[in-house]
């Protein structure tokens, strides 16, 4: 019997002991008509099987054995480290829980505290909590605790519509029983509802989507509680936020800032810049892409701010000799002991992947981030460049500075889809068909560049290109 | 007296020490936008690591071998199910199978992009197709989204899915949430967050939902009721049919808190009882691990009357392929792409080496493993409520002992404590988990310590105030550690 230790022969003398005949008699209570019910599962197998079968499944899957990814849009093919998987896979980190007994739990807990000050270094902020389930509900999240410091004054959250559309749908959800109200700006202006998909009724085209800093400044007013940017934003642009905080703090609003942690290697950090709550997906930090999960939500705020913060925090403690240690701490905010006044309902996080980031962040080094990013900084810039030469394809995006770090637009002179559809069968993952956020365009494409991208593997993808050069 | 604690990133690093190594640039250089970078000289080639961090500090610089000594040092700090027995009642600290790692770790998944297009995720789809299937078998439920990113996820989305119901059917007048005493400290955060009012319902002497009050409180209002089943007392719900009865009678749902499904797997199915909408918590009942804190997967499964509702996207076959699809209609998405599917990945692998007759016989020793424990702890550790219980009980420390004496003594003796304090309608509770993966000795020696530990704190209490004597740190001041936190490492 996989996975159980008694014998039969232990069984039998435990319920000699409990005084029963059977194990049937343990489920005495349970509704008789609903008891023991057919349930068609395949046969059972063993691990033999299954890992063959699993492998089988694989070979169906794009993945780094078969195919070179220019895929991004909000997580990324980055190298991780042989020792962040050799490190974080030890039992003693997998097979622990949240650190309740913090005594028998301190591997964990400096880990985490470990983690907390790199990403606040990183991120530019007084505080990083324990993490969320990924960027997207890090960024809802931060929107509800905005709301909630508006004190029901300040009640709309003006959201850049360069924002990654999962994310934008993700908020949505978050906050469909929440008072107050997410406008999502647009470049004509225009300011519009959201629909649970992410679409809605606004232009469904990513010229008006690519806002600009200026756009959401004229949209700032009493009402605002919030304004949310993307820094890179979803089409991979670079802004400039402190024009943007000061307008939005003039006004009374909060500026929650979701960022890349690589790109943060190399370029301003948004809460040195001003941002009052930092999110961010954490993935990049030598987490696997895994088909879209487990990632990790970064989640940093202004110290002022803490006791709204969401989430677990790990602090110091001293023992009675004055030993340091690590506890859990600020857990009033939390729903196991305020309930239904709590910040959130988050209980379970993302603790492992926290703890994957903070080895990774530990292994490169400030001098390591840096080079990683300008890496990749470099060669996108070669791609783009190379990639806006072939006849038919251009690289520019309207409303936009021109200024990108790893991730680029660009329009194809043949559907997004079919060319995406043709490389993939060569190999290449030319990118992400943006027609599956904007409908009604077909023919953009985004690409990204990692530092995994050599020079060779993006001329592979040039020469793929140039097949359906107009 | 000094213990063994571990030092800091910090305070082991040097400049200019790395673990890593990098290739040189192939490509040409691209000018720098210099009014966004971080550091000024950066343009120059330069590596001023100096101001690049901060205004409080850097990022370390360690060398790769300090560096995973440190990891593994830390590593060895830990209680885990590898290396200790963890009876943390309602978290489900069972064993977490190898094979699991070894699927999840595959390259054909690990290294896949979520927006890869459907013809090149087959791989990936069908995983996620065969888990909706099985999850479904296994609860009843009609449907299933394997979206929720933790089992506190799964409960915001569901009682989302209730909110959309009501709200489809013009039936807005339906603002209360009805919660047993008993419950999760999520259930009534995440109504809250739902925007219904949360409304307790005691329970009765003998540990069930008390029907008198229970009745008492529905009318056209009420939304709906969480229940957990078995409760966090361990207790099969002796009115469980009568109680979604009456909540279905005055126009309300019944969301089932899935944290407790271990003990009725294969046994009895949610769905059948009438249940409407239910998570599971893939980390407690399937195996996957618990990861000092997560990440966990909270899947959602419902009826029909519910599955337009569920969050998506959801995996469907249309037209010979498999396709992630939204809802009809959906509360939306509730987590960036597409759930937290290294779990999923992890928890089919489960549910295929075990088939219907492996996850009976999970429920069956899960639950006879902790009545033999709470048999073995019954003189001194009595339970409030002196019934069967299913896969875990709450007892009582002897008169006089206090729970978190007796919690921080277990650690000395190479026990992690069980939950403690909870539920709080137990005073100084106990609450004692211990799955169907431990072995009968195990179980044994874990009571007799259990004993002796009480006698200890019987015989010389003091003894027990200052526990843990063995661990890396003495018993830590949390009461100081919040009123002056301490929440990042500053130098100096």
């Amino acid at each position: 019997m996989p996975f159980i230790t008694n014998t039969d022969q232990d069984r039998q003398a435990m319920l000699v002991r409990l005084g029963l005949s059977s194990v049937d008699d343990l489920f005495s209570e349970l509704p008789v008509r609903f008891r023991n019910p057919d349930i068609e599962l395949p046969p059972a197998a063993s691990e033999l099987e299954i890992m063959a079968e699993l492998g089988r499944l694989a070979r169906g899957n794009a993945s780094d054995q078969n195919s070179i990814c220019f895929i991004g849009g909000g997580v990324y093919d980055h190298f991780i480290p042989s020792l962040v998987d050799h490190l974080a896979s030890r039992g003693e980190f997998t097979t622990a829980y949240t650190p309740y007994q913090a005594e028998a739990s301190q591997g964990t807990l400096q880990a985490m505290y470990e983690y907390q000050t790199m990403v606040a270094d990183l991120t530019g902020t007084d505080v990083v909590n324990a993490s969320h389930y990924d960027g997207a509900t890090s960024l809802a999240e931060a929107c509800m605790m905005a709301l909630a410091a508006g004190k029901g004054e300040k009640t709309t959250l003006l959201v850049a519509g360069s924002v990654h559309p999962e994310y934008r749908a993700v908020t949505r959800t978050y906050l469909q029983a929440q008072t107050g109200s997410l406008r999502i700006l647009t470049t004509d202006g225009a300011t519009h509802g959201m629909q649970a998909d992410g679409s809605g009724d606004r232009p469904h085209t990513v010229e008006a989507d690519a806002v600009t800093v200026d756009d959401l400044i004229a949209q700032i007013d009493e009402n605002t509680a919030a304004v949310v940017v993307q820094n890179p934003d979803f089409f991979g642009r670079l802004h400039d936020i402190r024009p943007l905080v000061a307008a939005a703090h003039d006004a009374g609003a909060l500026v929650i800032v979701h960022t890349d942690p690589i790109a943060l290697g190399m370029f301003r950090a948004p809460g040195t810049d001003g941002a009052d709550i930092v999110t961010g997906e954490g993935q990049p930090l030598g987490i696997p892409l895994s088909s879209g999960g487990p990632y990790l939500g970064i989640f940093g705020c202004r110290g002022e701010l803490v006791r709204r913060m969401p989430g677990r925090l790990v602090g110091e403690a001293h023992d009675h000799d004055g030993n340091r240690g690590f506890v859990l701490t600020l857990n009033t905010r939390e729903q196991h002991i305020r309930r239904e006044r709590a910040t959130s309902n988050i209980c379970t996080n993302q603790g492992l992947m926290a703890l994957r980031a903070a080895i990774y962040l530990a292994a490169v080094g400030p001098g390591g981030l840096q080079e990683i990013a300008e890496l990749c900084y470099h060669k996108a810039h070669y791609a783009a460049a190379k990639i806006d030469a072939l006849p038919g394809y251009s690289t520019g995006i309207s409303g936009g500075s021109g200024q990108f770090f790893k991730e680029f637009v660009v329009t194809t002179p043949r559907p997004a889809a079919e060319i995406v559809a043709k490389l993939g069968r060569k190999g290449i993952s030319a990118g992400l068909d943006l027609s599956r956020f904007y409908p009604e365009q077909s023919s953009k494409l985004l690409v990204a560049v990692t530092e995994r991208r050599s020079r060779d593997d993006i001329d592979t993808l040039i020469s793929g290109l140039r097949e359906f050069a107009s | 007296m000094k213990r063994n604690t571990a030092p800091l990133l910090w305070e082991i690093s040097k400049p200019g020490r790395r673990a890593i190594t990098l290739p040189d640039l192939d490509v040409p250089a691209a000018s720098l936008p210099t009014e966004l970078l971080r550091t000024p000289g950066a343009q120059e080639g330069g590596r001023d690591t100096d101001g690049l961090f901060g205004p409080h500090g850097t990022l370390p610089e360690i060398g790769e071998l300090d560096l995973v000594r440190h990891f593994t040092r830390l590593s060895q700090l830990n209680f885990s199910i590898d290396t200790n027995f963890y009876p943390l009642g309602s978290c489900t600290m069972k064993y977490n199978p190898k094979m699991n790692e070894a699927a999840a770790a595959h390259p054909g998944f690990a290294s896949h992009h979520p927006y890869q297009p459907a013809e090149s995720s087959t791989g990936t789809l069908g995983v996620m197709h065969r888990l909706q299937d099985a999850l479904a078998a296994v609860s009843g439920f009609a449907a299933v989204s394997l979206q929720p990113a933790a089992g506190a996820q799964g409960e915001f989305s569901g009682v989302l899915m209730i909110r959309a119901y009501h709200g489809s059917r013009g039936d807005t007048a339906r603002t209360r949430m009805l919660i047993p005493d008993s419950a999760h400290g999520t259930n009534p955060a995440t109504v809250a967050m739902a925007g219904f009012k949360a409304v307790q319902i005691p329970s009765d002497a003998e540990g069930n939902v008390d029907l008198d009050a229970l009745h008492a409180e529905c009318d056209q209002t009420v939304a709906g009721l969480m229940i957990t089943n078995p409760n966090t007392l361990g207790l099969f719900e002796a009115h469980l049919e009568e109680v979604i009865e009456t909540v279905h009678a005055c126009g309300g749902l019944v969301y089932g808190d899935g944290a407790n499904l271990n003990a009725i797997l294969g046994k009895l199915r949610p769905g059948d009882l009438g249940i409407d909408v239910m998570h599971f918590n893939l980390h407690k009942t399937f195996s996957t691990p618990h990861g000092g804190g997560g990440p966990g997967a909270g899947p959602v499964g419902c009826n029909e009357k519910l599955a337009p509702f569920l969050p998506g996207p959801v995996v469907r076959a249309t037209a010979g392929s498999l396709a992630y699809v939204m809802p009809e209609h959906s509360i939306g998405r509730i987590k960036s792409f597409y759930g937290n599917f290294g779990m999923l990945l992890r928890a089919y692998v489960y549910i295929a080496v075990n088939g219907t007759a492996g996850l009976r016989r999970i429920a069956e020793n899960a639950v006879l493993n902790a009545n033999y424990l709470k048999e073995l702890l019954s003189e001194t550790y009595p339970v409030r409520y002196r019934r069967r219980c299913m896969h875990e009980f709450v007892c009582q420390p002897p008169e006089g002992v206090r729970t978190i004496d007796i919690a921080k003594r277990l650690l000395d003796y190479g026990f992690h404590a069980p939950t403690v304090y909870f539920p709080l309608i137990v005073k100084e509770a106990l609450m004692v988990e211990p799955t169907e993966t431990e072995s009968r000795e195990t179980i044994e020696t874990f009571a007799e310590t259990m004993i002796h530990v009480a006698r200890e704190a019987e015989r010389s209490p003091e003894l027990l105030h200052d526990a843990p004597y063995t661990m890396p740190v003495g018993r830590l001041d949390e009461v100081s550690a919040a009123k002056r936190p301490v929440l990042r490492y500053c130098p100096g």
